[in-house]
């Protein structure tokens, strides 16, 4: 099983959401984060003067899925999360070691 | 002859309308994204700001002063000239800032139209253009003396003048300024529902005396007025309330909107209803501006917090109530239900003159405004938000 973390514009979630959901995906966690990129933020222009602003609002969301899913889960991800401008995020997939689930004492068996 | 009671009584409404004004402010920043909490509570505070500075400045005279033709007041009380400590029954200077607190707030109001994409500066001349030819005008034809006055046209405390103005102004500039980036594409949630509510709830509070302190005398029609104003908005929040609950949940933000309905529609007929009739009116204000509110939902328009929806359908119709439902005994008038179908006709004249007038002459200023200056911020910082991009602050460090 692979950790899926995507870090999307707040505005896009609601669609990301329902096209996962669509595709049998609804486990996920998610917090709002603050992040910037390789643009370092946005620069606004005020009578000439620069005012950077780094650090823009984001939601990053969390999914363990399951390996032959996550090629899936990153089209989805890239197709309902886009706008073309900068800012529009990341995805990172990392491997499961464990997992358990809190209500019962088993242990999910972890794919390769 | 001064009344000292009534003075003291005045000087208190006069603090509680104040006090509406950043309660507009917070109901409103309750309901936007969280990037733009600021900005909203700000718009309300700066919109007082200019109002009350152009006020007393001229604002007064054009409202108050002389009549000139039935349109506008003269300039007699530029500079508070001749506005002073005496009065009838109360200071004129206390009825100048009495009045003055309404005009703060209506500019308040419309601010619901450029929510999340205003450029400040651009809002300031705006809302001074606003107050001078919209807002002034009409305070002089219903309280000034001017031809809706002389017609007959009852108004007790600023259906017309305050509610309908600022509802049918908002819509004008929400077209002007166009829809928020994503509006109708992404969720636009209300990021803080309790701070509506406790922005509704101070409204409430002030809403006495708004309606009240319109007798300008503490006596029984003050009295009249602060019951109605109650029993209105009950009902308006419960009518919304239970259409809400058929369509869906009962949600807090559709009660607390169905009350200021319920609040708006009785401001007009606060001095001339009885208690029973206001439970009609607050019922049916909280039925219409939730289906005003579905409707424009439905045709796309970005007219953000339902100034149009709320303040300028409740008004139209508290208007229209006041001819339908002023009893003798209350006002010294007589309404539809009690035969005097001639009121009515007054009331929907006077109701559709200033909806025409508010929606053109608002329309045409925010163009000239847009072509010269620009309502609009950049889409850059629209997506950052106002908190920042206008005002360099933020509640999410």
């Amino acid at each position: 099983m692979k950790m899926v973390t995507a870090i999307i514009r707040p505005e896009k979630f609601d669609s990301v959401k329902s096209a996962l959901e669509a595709s049998g995906i609804y486990g996920m966690t998610i917090s709002e984060v603050r992040g910037r990129g390789a643009q370092k933020g946005i620069s606004l222009q005020f009578r000439g003067k620069t005012v950077p602003v780094d650090l823009i609002p984001k939601m990053k969301i969390e999914m363990v899925v399951k390996s032959a899913e996550v090629d899936e889960v990153i089209r989805i991800i890239r197709e309902h999360g886009r706008t073309g401008k900068f800012g529009d995020g990341r995805v990172f997939v990392m491997p499961i070691e464990t997992m358990c689930k809190v209500r019962t004492d088993e242990v999910d068996p972890v794919d390769q | 002859m001064i009344d000292s009671g009534a003075t003291a009584f005045v000087l208190i409404c006069t603090a509680m309308v104040m006090l509406m004004t950043p309660g507009v402010g917070l109901f409103y920043g309750g309901l936007v994204r969280r990037k733009n909490f600021i900005s909203m509570i700000a718009l309300a505070f700066i919109a007082f700001a200019v109002v009350a500075l152009q006020w007393v400045i001229f604002g007064y005279s054009l409202a108050f002063g002389s009549d000139i033709g039935g349109l506008i007041g003269n300039l007699d009380y530029v500079f508070l000239h001749g506005v002073g400590m005496d009065g009838d029954g109360i200071p004129d200077l206390l009825f100048m800032v009495f009045q003055l607190v309404f005009a703060g707030l209506t500019l308040a109001i419309v601010t619901s139209a450029v929510a999340e994409r205003v450029k400040l500066s651009s809002f300031i001349i705006f809302g001074l253009l606003w107050t001078t030819l919209v807002y002034d005008p009409l305070a002089h034809w219903a309280w000034g003396g001017g031809w809706a006055a002389q017609l007959g046209a009852l108004d007790f405390a600023g259906g017309t003048v305050v509610h309908i103005s600022s509802g049918f102004s908002a819509l004008a500039l929400a077209l002007v300024i166009g829809k928020r980036v994503g509006f109708g594409q992404y969720s636009m949630e209300p990021h803080n529902i309790p701070m509506t509510l406790l922005g509704g709830a101070l409204l409430w509070f002030g809403w006495f005396g708004f309606n009240a302190g319109s007798a300008l005398a503490a006596d029984g029609l003050a009295a009249n007025a602060f019951v109605v104003t109650i029993i209105a908005a009950a009902a308006g929040a419960l009518a919304w309330l239970f259409a809400a609950w058929i369509r869906g949940k009962p949600s807090s933000v559709g009660m607390i909107s169905g009350a200021l309905a319920g609040l708006v529609a009785i401001t007009p007929a606060a001095g001339f209803v009885d208690p029973m009739a206001s439970i009609a009116i607050g019922a049916v204000a909280g039925i219409i501006c939730y289906w005003a509110l579905l409707f424009r939902m439905r045709k796309g328009l970005d007219e953000s917090l339902d100034a149009w929806a709320v303040h300028g359908v409740g008004g139209f119709w508290g208007a229209l109530a006041t001819g339908i439902f002023a009893v003798a005994a209350v006002g010294g008038v007589d309404g539809l239900l009690y035969g005097n179908l001639g009121q009515f006709v007054i009331q929907l004249v006077d109701a559709a003159v200033v909806v025409l007038y508010a929606f053109v002459v608002t329309f045409v200023l925010a163009k000239v405004v847009d072509t010269a200056l620009g309502l609009r911020v950049s889409e850059e910082e629209e997506y950052v938000g106002l908190d920042i991009a206008q005002h360099g602050e933020s509640t999410q460090l």
